[in-house]
């Protein structure tokens, strides 16, 4: 049998989760109500001052967007930890960089989707003009989520065999998803509400940069962590 | 302060702890003797911070505080380049001296980390009017102080010393690697900071005694370092050498 190229094994693990995934539906629903949730404890929070709330909308979404993605992190290795299953995958002739790509994709595609569904909700609860800036509100949601799943997904490699994992895994993200956030919120500011100083481009450059840089150590760190899965 | 010279001072640094790691013989006396130059040091640093400097031009005494929180800051700074390079240097080519070496260096980075944060808090109180403030510098400086907080429980969390020392290198990378992004971001964000001060705009002895300062601290930085890597060696050691306990043995009636 051919051996499948890089890219073409990274695409058999992405589907390969797509699969799973699509099979139970239990993830995407889990963190879909789970942010539900958070976004309506923000508002509960703040207060029904709807001036507040819309300004603060991009803060709240993509609070809501990080903490779902610990849930779904947690999840895409601890499935694989059932059975052995890693180990299984690592043992295959493919690259274990293959097996990055295609989580990343994989969780990078879930988180996707869970903001595109948010979106309908922030308007609903936040008030928000989606209408502003659509395609670069997508932009900046997709780049926002690829973000979260680089640095994510190795770090929930190294803490799906971690004693008390559902602790480390954001003990040791959220400090380095703190220029994302800064970034995706801002960069999400800025679609929503006027630009007067057309800031919104360098935000985009520095999530651009954050996912390119995240996503060239996670390729290069990866096959290391596996190894000791 | 010329882009140069941290990289000379962290050379200095690295080659002194390989040196006191790699040569036996000066074990026993090299840390006591750097130690006990430390404490004269510090001695004569309160003497030349307190009252032999001029005081601040804007913040009179109150600036004083400079000559230990930015040390301190400093030394955070270089443990945490040390522990990444050990990280890096474990990834390369794998060895208990690298772990150990990374686990001491991010032990009394969080340390040094730690206190300069606090120190600083405590500065901008009368300077600025706030304990904390969204400075590019103060946010990166807890960001990684938070980073390598993880890193600590990370290790303290593993239990096979293999996967610990592959997991906290690789996680060790990741968060270095924030760090000059998070910087950059938190600067274009919101910043109050004063600008960064260099030789050619602070006074002569004002910089003389900083440097003094800085001097003082990378003596401790040094003790700090080479004893907490003396334990995680023996640390190591001890977790190797226990020998597998015998299965209980069937109780004879």
């Amino acid at each position: 049998m051919k051996r499948p190229s890089l890219l073409g094994a990274a695409w058999l693990v992405l589907k390969k989760d797509w699969q799973i995934e699509w099979r139970t539906r239990a993830r995407l629903t889990a963190i879909i109500f789970f942010s539900l949730a958070t976004l309506l404890l923000f508002s509960f929070a703040m207060g029904p001052d709807i001036v507040t709330l819309r300004a603060h909308a991009p803060g709240y979404l993509w609070l809501g967007l990080l903490f779902a993605s610990v849930l779904s992190l947690g999840e895409s290795f601890r499935v694989e930890a059932e059975n052995q299953a890693l180990t299984g995958l690592v043992l295959t002739p493919v690259e274990p960089r293959a097996i990055f790509i295609g989580k990343v994709l994989g969780n990078a595609s879930l988180l996707f989707v869970l903001s595109l569904v948010l979106l309908p909700v922030a308007v609903a609860l936040y008030d928000v003009d989606l209408g502003r800036d659509p395609l670069s509100l997508v932009l900046v949601l997709f780049l926002g989520c690829v973000g979260i799943s680089a640095p994510g997904t190795v770090y929930s490699a190294i803490s799906a065999n971690a004693r008390a994992r559902d602790v480390m895994l954001p003990l040791l993200l959220f400090p380095v998803l703190v220029p994302l956030l800064l970034a995706a919120v801002s960069a999400t500011k800025f679609t929503l509400q006027p630009d007067p100083q057309e800031q919104l481009g360098s935000w985009l450059k520095l999530l651009t940069a954050f996912d390119l840089i995240y996503l060239s150590v996670g390729f290069l760190l990866f096959p290391k962590v596996a190894e000791e899965d | 302060m010329t882009p140069i010279l941290p990289l000379v001072v962290l050379a200095l640094v690295v080659a002194a702890i390989v040196g006191h790691v790699a040569v036996p013989a000066v074990r026993p006396w090299a840390w006591k003797a750097v130690g006990a130059l430390g404490a004269a040091m510090l001695v004569s640093l309160w003497y030349f911070g307190l009252y032999w400097a001029p005081p601040e031009q804007f913040m009179s005494d109150v600036g004083r505080i400079l000559y230990v929180h930015v040390p301190h800051v400093w030394m955070a700074l270089l443990a945490f380049t040390l522990n990444v390079g050990c990280a890096v240097a474990y990834l390369m080519k794998k060895s208990w001296v690298t772990d150990a070496l990374a686990e001491s260096a991010a032990e009394v980075g969080v340390y040094f980390g730690a206190v300069g944060v606090m120190m600083g808090s405590i500065w901008a109180r009368p300077t600025w009017g706030v304990w904390w403030d969204w400075d590019p510098r103060l946010i990166s400086t807890t960001v990684m102080l938070l980073a390598y907080v993880g890193y600590l429980a990370l290790r303290s969390f593993t239990e096979d010393p293999e996967r610990r020392a592959t997991w906290s290198a690789a996680a060790a990378i990741l968060s270095y690697v924030s760090l000059p992004i998070v910087w950059f971001s938190v600067r274009w964000w919101n910043s109050l900071h004063q600008v960064q001060s260099n030789p050619s705009t602070v006074d002569k002895p004002m910089v003389a005694v900083l440097r003094w300062g800085a001097v003082t601290m990378l003596c401790f930085l040094f003790v700090f370092i080479v004893k907490r890597y003396e334990i995680a060696r023996s640390r190591q050691t001890a977790a190797m050498e226990l020998p597998p306990l015998e299965a209980p043995r069937a109780e004879v009636a």
